[in-house]
Parts: C-alpha cells; structure tokens; sequence
C-alpha cells in the first residue's frame, strides 16, 4: 500500500500521466465538438494515423515543427470533410461512413509511407518538439516537473479544451453547435445553415483528433510505426460518452485514464513477474469499457446524435 | 442543388448493377496511387488479375482468402441487418482460432468425424460468447456496441498472445510464440492435391446458404429484418426485439468466429498472433459491397479476396507496397455507400430558386 502511495506522489508520475493523458485530450475534444453537432466520428481511428504520418512526413520533408502541426490538422479536416460529406448532406449510416473513413485513411497513410520509404529496416527519426524549459515555473518544486516540463503540445492540447468549452458555451456560435446537435429544425428556423454548421464542425473536430496522431509521431516518439495508434480513437469515443459530452469532464476523464496507464506501467515493474504483460497491455481497453458501462445509465447523448438531417423533412 | 426523392424498392438489375459500379469506380480511383507509386496502372491491374486468376494456383489460393472473407462479410452482413453494429468480427475470429486450437491440439483424442465437429463447434460457440457480452451491455444498458466490440478486438488479441506466450505456447516451438499444431484428425480436409484450399471454403459457403435461409424463410430472419427496420414499431407488434438482437449477436460472433477455425484449423495448422491479416474489418466492406445480401456476401468475398491475392502477387512482382489492397477495399466502402443513395433515391439536379421553393 505504502508503494502505491509513493507512485503517487512522485512528480515523474504526474508527468507520465499527463504526457499519455495528451494525445487522448486532442481526440477526445474533437470526438466531442463533433458530437455536439449531431455527427459520430468513428473516422478517429484512421486520421490519428493519418495525423501522426502526415505531421511526421512534413517534418522530416523539413517543414519544422509547427508545419508539421499544421499539414496533420489539415490531413484531419481533408479526412474530416469525407466523413462530413458522407453523413451529413448525403446522410449515410454515421457507423458504417466513419468505419470506412479509418480504413480509408489508415490504408491510405500506410500506403504513402511504404511508398515514400519502400525499404528502411528501422523507422527514420526526425527531431521531435522538447519539453519546454520554463524560467521559474519549470524549477518549482514537484509542480515544476509534473506540469511545466512538457512539450509545447501538451499545452496546445489544454489551451484546445479551453477554447472549445468557451466556444460552446460562451459563443453564439457554440450554441449553435449544439443546438444543431440537439434539434436541428430548430436551427434551421433561425435561418442557420444546418448543413454549414455541422460539416464545419465535423472538419474542425477531424483537424483536432490529427493533432492527437501527430502528438505520438512529434512529441512521445520521433517515429512512424504500423500499428502505432493502436486503438487510442475507439478510447476517446468511450471517453466522450464518460465526459457527457462537457470539455471540462472530458479533460478530467483524458487525465485519470492518463493517471490510470502511468499507473499500471510503473505497477508492472514492481509485480511484472507474476501477472503476463498483456493483462496490463489490456487494462486501457478494458477500462474504456468500464467507464461506458459506469455512465451508460445516464448517459445524456446529444438528441439529434446519428440522425440525419434532410431539409424540410420532419 | 441537389434533392433526393425516395423511390420504389429497387429492382435486381439496379440492386446488382450498383455495387458493381462501385467496384469499379474504386478501382478506376486507385489508378492514382499506383501511378503516384511510378508503376503504369495496365501493368499493375495485368499483374494483379494474373496474380488472382492466372493459374489454377493463383485461382486456389484466392479461392483460400476468400473462404474466411465470406464467413466474416456473413458475420457483418446479419447483425447489420438488424442494425445491430458488430465491429468485432476481427476479435471473434481469433476467438473462435483460439477454442479450435484448444479442442484440436490433443485435448480430446477422437477419430476426425468426432473431432472435426467439435472443432468446429467450439470456434462458433467462442465467437459468439464474445458478441453475446456486447449484445446484452446494449440491450440491458444501452452502450453502443460499436465501440465495446472494437475495443474487445484488441482485449482478445492481446489475450491470445498471452495464451500463446503462456499455457498455450508450444514447447516445440523454438521459442516462437506459437500454439501447439493440431491433430491431424482435427484439420479440415484439403479439397485439393498440392493446393491450400480446404474445407473451411465449403463451410464458408454452406454459412452462406444457411444465412439465406435464416433470413428469407423463417420466423426468426422475418424478425431479424423487422428490427432492423424500425426497432420501435417492432417492438410494437409484438416482435420480441431483445431476443432477436441477442440471437442475431450469437449467430455473427459464431459466423466470425468459424472463419477462425478455417484458418486454424484449414490453413495454418497451429495459431499465431497475425492469423489474421484484418479479416473482420474487411469483412464489413464485403457486407457492404453486398448489399447486406448472404449470397451477395460470397460475390463480394472473392471479388475482395481477388484484390488481396491479386495485390500480393503484383507488390512481389514490382515492389508497389500491398497496402494497395486495402487502399483499393475502403475505396471500394466509401463508393459502394455513395451508391447506395443512388439505390433509395432518385437524385435531381435543380436550381437554387426551385430548391427553395420546394422547401417552403
């Protein structure tokens, strides 16, 4: 028990918990804005992949850092707009529409970079963000470590949950978001564009759930690997349902599965020996679960989730 | 502007046509990949259709994809049927390899006509316990069933590597992680000399068969489809709408899971942790290609199953990365559904003026 406790305690911890807790938040906020506008976005899965190859591959084209950003967000709303397209003027199963765009957008990136690289034995390596090295902040005690020595996307990620929760809740145009979610005729009375409204945000929320990908490829490593997403999109739409669809529980839920994960590794080494290391490899998916079965009850879906608009058509 | 006007139930030229073109507008599409990749798209699709049709080996070994491909496309086609939204075929599969290895490498030692229906029993049941636990959280709580069965697809992958790297491994196995072979008596029989195709295709297509049936001439399918149309109403008419969803979870699990036992127990002989190359995720495109038809699924398998086998041999020939295959398969996904609205609805081109006059 006393081990548990001085895992806890230690700064590394913290740091490890928000460092995996990152890419979670960008596809978790973007899982939710597109939510909120009546779209599910089974699509993450593919443009984490293909946010984490395209920001990788412009960075080590040598766009820097930031262009890399910049090219996976926009690999996002491209991959985002299909899905858009797909399910919101032409309203086909949300389902099916966002199965093909992962596969799509997977294959698609796996594709382009075997082409681009047919025959390296080992992942080439670009110069990935550093964390950042705050005068005063980042020598704090305990504080400073956990929180002040993380790369600059980690604070991008939880400037993202502000500007989002201020957008929807503090901005006409948040309330139309979630209006259109909610009751899109209604929207649509008031002389709004239900159709404008809902491919933006889809395209939007698509740009921030690439960031997530890029996150793994620019900050956690400095490589592309197959396979590397690795089921993190399926986490953030559980972890969507588990926020109720509020950015602020949405970062909390993104933060304790990111505490969760720290956690189990740093149990494994102590009790690695007796239990395999896939009951630990299994402990995010299960717990994703977990947490859907927790709020299933009351679970309180935006009412216009999964139901296609067609003008004039009650 | 564009409006769509509903239409009639399709006719079965039009029901047959569109996938059809759907197929081939995706293939048309990855002309643009294979160009980008340097290669002249003739060469490519020559090499391709060669490589799937161009000797009676190549014929069979398509043949031996597409087995498991039906079995899957099957397993996505019923559930989806009942709008029930089975992700997990790719999970149930290694599932129902799982129980077959386990029944099959010396835990009952029985003469084949004993053992080979056991086998292939245990990989059905396997699968379908898997889908029966999300069937029951939607039916019983409500969580969306998309994402506890592709979330179950990695918990049952990683559980398989632990059997494999724990009691199941085998300890012949030069330290690889791998299941102990099966018996001899447990292998499904080759249907030919020298070639890889076995009995796991005849399976796949009595499957087909016994899906058609199940849907067209029975009580249950008649259920299955009405849920799948409007849960509610059948709710209202007496339909018994959580059993069927639950009969419906069991039945693709078993179908997904029994194309882990062809290829377990047809194929490689033994199990590893990359049995499956994504069959249960392709196995959705075929559905899809299929028009949710269990005859239809067959069709779409060995087309699927051709661009598989067809893109192997084409990326060995000329280094074009095979990821091609899965390029062109969700290519084909997304076009198919465009298509689909071309089925539903008659899709009119109009002006601004008239579109707005049509809404009010």
């Amino acid at each position: 028990m006393s081990d548990i406790l001085e895992i806890l305690l230690t700064a590394n911890f913290w740091a490890a918990a928000l460092r995996i807790a990152t890419p979670l938040i960008f596809g978790v906020i973007g899982a939710l804005v597109c939510e909120r506008a009546g779209v599910l976005n089974l699509g993450i899965e593919g443009i984490f992949t293909a946010g984490a190859m395209a920001g990788w591959m412009a960075v080590w084209l040598g766009a820097g850092l930031w262009g890399g950003v910049l090219v996976a967000a926009l690999a996002g709303a491209f991959f985002g707009l299909i899905h858009a397209i797909l399910t919101v003027p032409l309203g086909l199963s949300q389902h099916v529409s966002g199965i093909g765009v992962t596969l799509f957008a997977t294959s698609l990136s796996y594709f382009i970079y075997r082409t681009a690289l047919p025959d390296v034995s080992s992942p080439p390596r670009i110069e990935a963000f550093k964390p950042l090295d705050i005068p005063g902040l980042s020598d704090l005690p305990f504080i400073g470590p956990a929180l002040f020595q993380q790369t600059a996307l980690t604070f991008l990620a939880l400037a993202l949950v502000a500007a989002t929760a201020f957008v929807l809740y503090r901005t006409p145009l948040g309330l139309a978001i979630r209006a259109v979610g909610d009751n899109p005729s209604a929207v649509e009375s008031q002389g709004l564009s239900v159709y404008g409204l809902r491919i933006g945000t889809v395209v939007v929320g698509s740009a921030m759930m690439a960031l997530g990908g890029a996150f793994l490829t620019m900050s956690a490593f400095d490589a592309f690997f197959f396979g590397m997403v690795n089921g993190r999109g399926w986490i953030c739409i559980a972890l969507t349902v588990f926020a109720s669809w509020r950015p602020g529980k949405a970062l909390i839920g993104a933060l304790l599965f990111g505490a969760f994960d720290a956690f189990q590794v740093r149990l494994q080494t102590e009790v690695g020996s007796f239990i395999p290391g896939q009951v630990f490899l299994m402990m995010p998916y299960i717990l994703s679960i977990a947490a859907l079965i927790l709020v299933a009850r009351k679970a309180d879906y935006p009412r216009a989730l999964l139901v296609p608009y067609f003008r004039g058509q009650r | 502007m564009i409006r769509f006007e509903p239409r009639e139930p399709a006719s079965l030229a039009r029901l047959t046509l569109i996938p059809v073109a759907a197929a081939v507008v995706a293939l048309v599409l990855a002309a643009i990949p294979i160009m980008s990749a340097g290669l002249s798209v003739f060469e490519a699709y020559g090499l391709m259709i060669t490589g799937a049709f161009g000797s009676l080996f190549a014929f069979t070994e398509m043949l031996t994809r597409a087995a498991p491909l039906i079995l899957t496309g099957l397993a996505a086609a019923l559930a989806f049927r009942a709008k029930l939204w089975n992700i997990g075929a790719e999970g149930q599969l290694y599932a129902g390899a799982l129980a077959a290895v386990a029944v099959g490498s010396g835990m009952i030692d029985a003469p084949s006509f004993v053992l080979i229906p056991l086998v292939i029993l245990a990989g059905a049941l396997a699968g379908g316990l898997v889908m029966l636990g999300p069937t029951l959280l939607k039916t019983r709580l409500g969580v969306d069933e998309v994402v506890t069965t592709l979330l179950l697809n990695f918990i049952i992958l990683l559980f398989v590597q632990m059997m494999l790297e724990g009691p199941m491994k085998d300890p012949m196995g030069m330290g690889w992680p791998q299941s102990e072979p099966m018996l001899d008596d447990a292998m499904l029989p080759k249907l030919m000399d020298r070639m890889r195709i076995h009995g796991g295709l005849i399976v796949a297509f009595i499957a087909a068969i016994g899906v058609h049936i199940l849907l067209r001439r029975t009580v249950w399918g008649f259920e299955i489809r009405a849920v799948g149309e409007n849960a509610n109403a059948a709710r209202h008419a007496g339909i018994p709408v959580t059993a069927t969803f639950i009969r419906v979870g069991l039945f693709s699990g078993a179908l997904a899971g029994l194309a882990g036992v062809g290829e377990v127990a047809g194929l490689k002989g033994y199990l590893t942790a990359d049995l499956s190359p994504g069959f249960g995720y392709s196995g959705i495109v075929v559905a899809m290609l299929a028009g949710l038809s269990p005859i239809g699924v067959v069709i779409a398998a060995l087309f699927i199953a051709s661009i598989f086998v067809g893109a192997d041999s084409m990326s060995r020939a000329t280094g074009v990365s095979n990821y091609l295959a899965d390029l062109i398969v969700s290519m084909a996904l997304i076009c198919v559904l465009i298509s689909g609205l071309f089925l539903r609805f008659r899709i009119r081109f109009i002006g601004h003026k008239a579109a707005q006059g049509v809404s009010k």
